[in-house]
């Protein structure tokens, strides 16, 4: 146990740590380099080939996928996707998708981090009680309680609206952030708390001051995901929200499909638009994503 | 208290500083001055307990736990979702679920799904970090490429696959332009291909995390213990099968536990590709597509519950015998006892 805070203490002040240790391993390499890339290749084809054809398929006309499903846009058209970036809709469920994960992604951090900075930092009896509460969480994935949960957000009179999705995300993205965060909090010294007490800083202010800093890369690590959780989330939306202007991308995506399932290259090129805001964020912050995932493996 | 004690110990584990055990019985000197302004604040501790954990608790509680003791006490009505359940028919729900030919037929897919996708995707991610734990260039850009298809939505996902898969799509088409033509075949629809499409899909989109997973664990290992290895003349393959694998078993256990209960789980992909009666009669459909047809839009919520109910139940059952037979070494019972 010692040996995995001390871990999880050590990422959380070098962010970098990740990855860098394996710089200088010195095992042996029998693989033929050439072999390893081409390997890799294949592997990163396999995963590229299918978001590629996706975005290219939106630069082609419906009567070049008719005749050749497979082929590269010849030529290039962007009257598809300067359809979409034209149409009200796509710019009403982009906004509503970006609305529901930052609500959601603020929510899940702040109430997140309280709940494990208690958890972490106080003793009290029902400590071990709390964090099995919030563990045992993560076997109650949404889809399980989706129909009592339709009820309750029914009840509350949030059915088609936004909150009645942002609210229910932040109440099931709160076990994963507990499960992430604690080690985080937990592992900053007691002595620097000690330290900020002689300083006259009360335990809030040891929070906000030096917990909220420390803690920073298991911050966003989980906001990440939480956005990400969010930005991708289907069930909820299709349960809660009716109407089209309410309508988060995910719902878009499927009700754009349907709509218009002859025109294939404009889906494509709505898919493709729907898509890129999640790869974007994601490139941007893969380190600390990748990082994260290390620390809740050791942790 | 074991919260205490852990927290002792991995404080006193960095700082290296004197053993103090029984911390919490009796404090130790340098704390001292600081117990007594402690005992006053006690209101004051608990006070801040109570402002910062009840938010999130009350949050937690109306959304996650109320609405799933809800569908336990709904599974024991014949209801449907008008006015207050009324109706009890007591384990009759559960009896029907037992004997419902149409449920064995979706558990059946689930549990293909579960085990399949540990056989596919577990060695192959295992190989392929391994690969890509190498020396190479361009590490960090292909971990992100890899991860692309992790990171977009299954809405998304199930969009591009099936316009790729259709009869007359992109897959068939490029068969026959490599002269495979006697391979086309109408992936989604013929019974006999549809789960193994959805579990070609599903490596697609989970592989990536799997490989993530692996690299974080491979990365994990010390240094040292290579280089130990090599001073004794290990070959490179018996570093891995002897150093590697065993101390890459942890983040094994915990991918494979993650897979299983996704898998029991899944939904969205195949209401995107399917639909809930394609997927039936494709051979594609899960538990989760059941509940949600039987709920939602047959109106049976009472049956709806109880089928929401077995799957968690199931699902706790592979968690807690997973945890107290595979994960016992590396979880310290995370879900069972809350011990951290």
């Amino acid at each position: 146990m010692s040996a995995t805070t001390a871990g999880s203490w050590r990422s959380a002040v070098e962010p970098g740590s990740p990855g860098s240790g394996s710089r200088k391993r010195g095992a042996p390499q029998k693989w033929g380099s050439p072999f390893t890339y081409f390997v890799a290749m294949l592997f990163i084809a396999v995963c590229i080939a299918p978001v590629l054809y996706i975005v290219l398929g939106g630069f082609r006309t419906n009567s070049q996928i008719t005749t050749s499903p497979a082929g590269l846009p010849h030529p290039w058209v962007v009257t598809n996707y300067t359809g979409v970036l034209k149409s009200v809709t796509f710019w009403g469920e982009f906004a509503n998708s970006v609305i529901v994960g930052l609500a959601s992604t603020v929510g899940i951090v702040v109430l997140g981090l309280m709940v494990s900075f208690v958890i972490a930092r106080y003793d009290f009896k029902l400590k071990g009680a709390m964090y099995s509460l919030f563990a045992a969480g993560l076997m109650f994935p949404l889809v399980i309680a989706i129909t009592p949960l339709y009820i309750v957000v029914k009840d509350l009179g949030l059915i088609d609206s936004l909150a009645g999705v942002i609210i229910p995300q932040i109440a099931f993205g709160l076990p994963t952030t507990v499960i992430i965060l604690v080690p985080f909090l937990r592992a900053i010294p007691k002595e620097i708390e000690e330290a900020a007490a002689l300083d006259g800083a009360s335990r809030i202010g040891f929070f906000v001051r030096m917990v909220l800093p420390l803690s920073l890369p298991g911050v966003v690590t989980v906001g990440i995901l939480a956005f990400i959780g969010s930005w991708n989330n289907f069930v909820l939306p299709l349960y809660i929200i009716n109407s089209q202007a309410n309508f988060t991308l995910p719902l878009g995506v499927q009700q754009f499909s349907s709509q218009y399932s002859t025109d294939t290259a404009k889906v494509l090129a709505f898919t493709s638009l729907a898509m890129l805001p999640a790869l974007v964020f994601f490139t941007v912050f893969q380190q600390r994503i990748v990082g994260g995932l290390t620390g809740a493996v050791k942790g | 208290m074991s919260e205490t004690l852990g927290t002792d110990t991995a404080i006193g584990g960095r700082s290296q500083g004197t053993p103090r055990v029984g911390g919490a019985a009796e404090p130790a000197p340098p704390t001292r001055p600081r117990a007594a302004g402690r005992r006053r604040g006690r209101a004051r501790m608990r006070l801040e307990i109570a402002v910062l954990s009840g938010p999130p608790i009350i949050v937690f509680l109306a959304f996650v736990i109320f609405p799933v003791a809800l569908a336990a006490y709904y599974g024991f009505y014949q209801w449907h979702g008008y006015g207050a359940a009324t109706d009890w028919v007591g384990l009759n729900n559960y009896k029907l679920i037992l004997t419902d030919p149409a449920f064995q037929q979706v558990l059946w897919h689930n549990l293909l799904i579960v085990v399949l996708s540990l056989v596919i995707q577990g060695p192959l991610a295992i190989l392929l970090a391994l690969l890509l734990n190498q020396k190479i260039r361009g590490r960090t850009i292909i971990r992100v490429l890899i991860f692309v298809p992790y990171v977009i939505s299954e809405v998304i996902v199930g969009t591009g696959w099936s316009l790729m898969l259709q009869a007359n799509g992109a897959l068939n088409d490029l068969l026959a332009h490599v002269g495979l033509g006697s391979l086309q075949s109408d992936w989604l629809a013929s019974p006999r291909l549809a789960l193994w499409t959805l579990m070609a899909i599903i490596s697609w989109k989970y592989i990536g995390f799997a490989v993530i997973l692996m690299l974080a664990g491979l990365q994990a290992i010390p240094d040292e213990i290579y280089e130990a290895a090599a001073i004794d003349g290990a070959s490179y393959w018996q570093i891995q099968r002897l150093i590697t694998l065993p101390l890459l078993g942890p983040t094994v256990r915990i991918w494979a536990f993650l897979s299983i209960i996704g898998s029991l789980q899944l939904f969205d992909l195949v209401y995107i590709i399917w639909g809930e009666y394609v997927s039936g009669t494709a051979g594609t459909s899960t538990m989760a597509i059941y509940m949600v047809g039987q709920g939602r839009d047959a109106g049976n919520y009472g049956y709806g519950s109880a089928i929401a109910v077995v799957m968690f139940l199931i699902s706790l059952i592979v968690a807690l015998f997973y945890q107290r037979f595979v994960l016992r070494r590396d979880l310290r019972g995370a879900v069972t006892e809350g011990a951290i």
